[in-house]
């Protein structure tokens, strides 16, 4: 089944009551599969056909404060016509699940991937997660809700994935049964003040200086305090459900997945689903002695740094791999990642590596040079990789 | 691992023939992977996908540069577009065309007229479900069971059963070349 198709199984899964979804593009398979569920029965849900983005994630931030599960899924220019209210549900702490389909920004217009439209909603508050395979989309999937409406949380969540890269592929992943899902995820049962005609109150009101950073403390509280409940999901999401195809997921979900980082002095960092490609060329290189490894960043935001830190404690050269800029700096990882080694007094020489802007295709020869660059300390702090 | 492209104009179901030899292959116990170079979508443009079929799971996600395998769904294609670039030597190549004598200098090639057998029994001329026919005759990579399995699970009722019979057809056909 394809990628796209994970999503829609796992959204069916968690028994949403409201998805509401702009049908033209950027959008994707997943909600094309899920207005069919609804249509015929298999998902007993409100479907709000809408007439922009910016309609599909305001009727999601309505339907969630009346006490519902609410889903939406977008992509690039869909996303960014959401931006302000992204602000609005983070700020109201509406746990909304969102599917991203990662694609570039025009102009110039295009379609495929790059991770550009997430990286730009960093800020939003909201919780993000990448996956790298079909499997991740799916189990992520199920976690970023339970994650989301936990009680010491209540915030909302994106789930970001490849497009194309990883959306449009066909590969194999496995489905677990639903009553173990509802075993996982019960019924959702609202924790935070709903709206309601028969108890009339105002949601998202006026915030004075007075109050403002207040409020948005204990939103930044929230996020730092989620850490530990996503680790908890992850954990328990493990147990309940090993691992059936091998190597499609990290045998236990955790902020990152370390992949032969035993005595790496090298270290790849990236996001997605690169990093599959990025394990072949990984495993190439071990078996011709070198040491040489891949830290994948699964939690985003909240940015799991103490996780990172200690990953990266004995690395000597490090090479991070966006498919994201901001223009006039470097990839947000890559700063984020250099801002960590400074706290840390690592003394280990980063660069950043910039591939697959737009769709361009990664090739394992790109991640072998980039391998080359990086231990013979070659090339500038900023590498694109054309 | 086998790596196998396939060429095919926007219409003819070169994604769909992909996305069915993946299915096909993994009801056949082995590990697959499939996907489309997506371009700008319309009737008539080439259009590429890619399958990879190995014994575990398959993590790279680059596009495939050095196929083991070619399946050509329109001749004329050879004009626009560099078919054979970056195939291994000796890579067969299946080749949607009536010239039965067509040949490529440096590969294995086979022919077969999906296009007419299409007609004959879609009434009309996509090719993708014949090609994979031709597929899993040549090279045994996928059996027909299979690709009669993943068929039902892409399409329904009477377009399904066209489609298979489609596929035993050009199988046989193809078997006796």
């Amino acid at each position: 089944m394809e990628a796209s198709h994970a999503i829609s199984e796992a959204v069916k899964m968690i028994k949403p009551n409201v998805i509401a979804a702009y049908p033209i593009t950027p959008q994707t398979h997943i909600v094309e599969k899920l207005s069919e569920y609804v249509a015929n029965g298999e998902i007993d849900a409100e479907y709000i056909r809408v007439e922009s983005e910016f309609a599909a994630i305001s009727a999601c931030l309505g339907a969630e404060a009346t006490g519902v599960r609410a889903y939406t899924s977008t992509s690039s220019q869909g996303l960014a016509l959401m931006f302000e209210i992204l602000f609005v549900i983070s700020g109201m702490r509406l746990p909304i699940g969102m599917t991203v389909v990662n694609r570039a920004l025009s102009a110039p217009i295009n379609i495929w991937n790059d991770h550009q439209d997430g990286m730009s909603c960093r800020d939003a508050g909201w919780l993000q997660i990448y996956a790298e395979t079909a499997q991740e989309c799916f189990d992520l999937t199920v976690m970023q809700y339970k994650i989301s409406e936990n009680r010491d949380v209540l915030l909302p969540s994106m789930l970001g994935l490849d497009g194309f890269t990883l959306s449009h592929v066909y590969e194999p992943f496995d489905i677990p049964e639903q009553k173990e899902i509802d075993g996982f995820l019960p019924e959702y049962k609202p924790t935070h003040a709903v709206l309601d005609p028969g108890q009339p109150l105002t949601l998202g009101a006026l915030g004075f200086p007075s109050h403002y950073m207040e409020l948005r403390r204990s939103q930044v509280d929230a996020m730092e305090g989620s850490l530990k409940v996503i680790e908890k999901v992850y954990k328990e999401y493990s147990e309940k459900f090993p691992v059936q195809i091998k190597n499609t997921r990290p045998e236990k979900y955790y902020h990152i997945e370390e992949y032969k980082m035993d005595g790496a002095e090298i270290v790849f960092v990236a996001i997605g689903s690169v990093c599959g490609s990025i394990k072949d060329v990984v495993d190439d290189l071990r078996a011709k002695g070198e040491k040489v490894g891949l830290l994948k960043i699964i939690t985003y935001r909240p940015f799991p740094m103490e996780a990172i830190k200690k990953s990266l404690k004995s690395a000597s050269k490090i090479a991070v791999i966006e498919k994201a800029i901001s223009p006039g700096a470097n990839g947000p990882v890559f700063d984020e990642i250099s801002s960590l080694l400074f706290e840390a007094k690592s003394a280990a020489e980063i660069r950043n590596f910039i591939v697959g802007l737009g769709g361009r295709d990664v090739k394992l020869d790109h991640i072998q040079k980039i391998y080359d660059m990086t231990k013979k300390s070659q090339g500038k702090k900023q590498e694109w990789m054309f | 691992m086998k790596e196998i492209r396939l060429h095919g104009r926007g219409g003819q179901g070169a994604v769909t023939a992909a996305s069915i030899l993946a299915v096909a292959g993994f009801a056949d116990g082995k590990f697959t992977q499939a996907f489309p170079a997506f371009g700008v979508e319309r009737r008539g443009a080439p259009v590429t996908a890619f399958v990879r079929i190995d014994d575990k799971f398959i993590r790279r996600r680059d596009q495939v540069y050095n196929p083991d395998i070619l399946v050509v769904l329109d001749s004329s294609l050879f004009k626009v577009v560099d078919i054979a670039g970056g195939a291994k030597k000796g890579s067969m190549i299946i080749v949607n065309t009536s010239d039965a004598g067509y040949k490529i200098e440096g590969f294995d090639v086979k022919t077969i007229d999906a296009t007419k057998e299409a007609f004959a029994v879609l009434g009309r001329d996509i090719v993708n479900t014949a090609m994979l026919g031709a597929f899993a005759a040549f090279t045994g990579l996928v059996s027909k069971d299979a690709i009669h399995d993943a068929i039902k699970e892409q399409f329904s009722g009477e377009l399904a059963n066209k489609n298979i019979k489609l596929v035993d057809q050009v199988y046989e056909k193809a078997k006796s070349n």
